[in-house]
């Protein structure tokens, strides 16, 4: 989750007077964080796109019912979730909480395979750029919707209960799918940064 | 605890929300464990570095075709 504007309820406050330099000032401060969580749930930068700007003016249009009972970082985050879930639906790559995800929460099994202790941890492994690519191609290793969980969960640090709530789903399932996507994004990163990592790194910066 | 369940209950002990009798349990076999030991340690970090890693700035014509919009809007008075 980003840092916080320093002056920023004054800065809210003037872009919900209808001050619209406020509003663009909130949008530099967030918007890079809303492409990535665009991104990350849509897997495709046209979406990703989409749904920065949709989100942003959807913010921009409804900013006067903002009540100030949360940081707008994480309202503006509210908008963008839902916006980019209308794209997977529109995709057909989202489906709502199935008989069978009831089932799958009751056997949340996923075994390791990478086992291997890490090197040098991965910000001094690797270059920043190169880190970001890896962590945007691995997280597209996952199925939408557990990559739509574990964004909001472990990216933007909502709360097991609002992300279920805001993506209509029940607790166990997402933790049961927490649960492996972390372990799957375990797999997936041993093989740059375990000790002895088979895959190069995207520039070949070591 | 076996490692099976260790490995089930990660998510929660990473996340500090396990119960305090099932976290002794669970370090207790930590200790004599090694390969459950890198398996808890490498999924901290695996959350870590999601979390902790900034995103990249807006790619130039993704900020300039958001500004464009912007100003459309604005031009038209949005959203008084």
């Amino acid at each position: 989750m980003p840092t916080h504007l320093d002056n920023e309820q004054s800065i809210v406050a003037a872009a919900q007077a209808g001050d619209s330099d406020a509003f663009v000032t909130l949008l530099n401060q967030y918007g890079r964080h809303i492409y990535r969580l665009g991104l990350s749930i849509t897997g495709n930068h046209q979406d990703a796109e989409d749904v920065l700007q949709e989100a942003s003016l959807k913010a921009y249009r409804a900013i006067a019912e903002f009540q100030g009972n949360s940081r707008f970082y994480t309202w503006l985050v509210r908008i963008a979730v839902n916006v980019a879930l209308g794209k997977l639906r529109k995709r057909a790559l989202w489906k709502e909480s199935s008989l069978d995800e009831s089932r799958e929460s009751e056997d949340g099994s996923y075994i390791p395979l990478e086992i291997e202790s890490w090197g040098e941890d991965p910000e001094k492994a690797c270059l920043n750029s190169d880190l970001r690519q890896i962590l945007s191609e691995v997280i597209q290793k996952l199925d939408p919707k557990s990559r739509t969980i574990f964004t909001l969960r472990d990216i933007e640090k909502f709360s097991i209960e609002e992300t279920a709530r805001l993506l209509g789903l029940t607790v166990p399932v997402v933790k049961t799918r927490l649960l492996r996507s972390r372990l799957k994004l375990r797999e997936e990163l041993t093989k740059y940064f375990g000790k002895d990592a088979r895959n190069a790194m995207p520039t070949g910066h070591r | 605890m076996r490692c099976r369940q260790v490995i089930d209950k990660i998510s929660e002990y990473i996340d500090g929300e396990l119960d305090p009798e099932l976290v002794r349990e669970l370090e207790r076999h930590l200790q004599h464990c090694e390969d459950c030991r890198v398996v808890v340690d490498t999924t901290r970090k695996t959350v870590e570095v999601f979390c902790h890693t900034e995103p990249a700035p807006l790619p130039n014509d993704v900020r300039e075709r958001l500004n464009q919009m912007f100003r459309h809007s604005f031009r038209k008075g949005e959203p008084n």
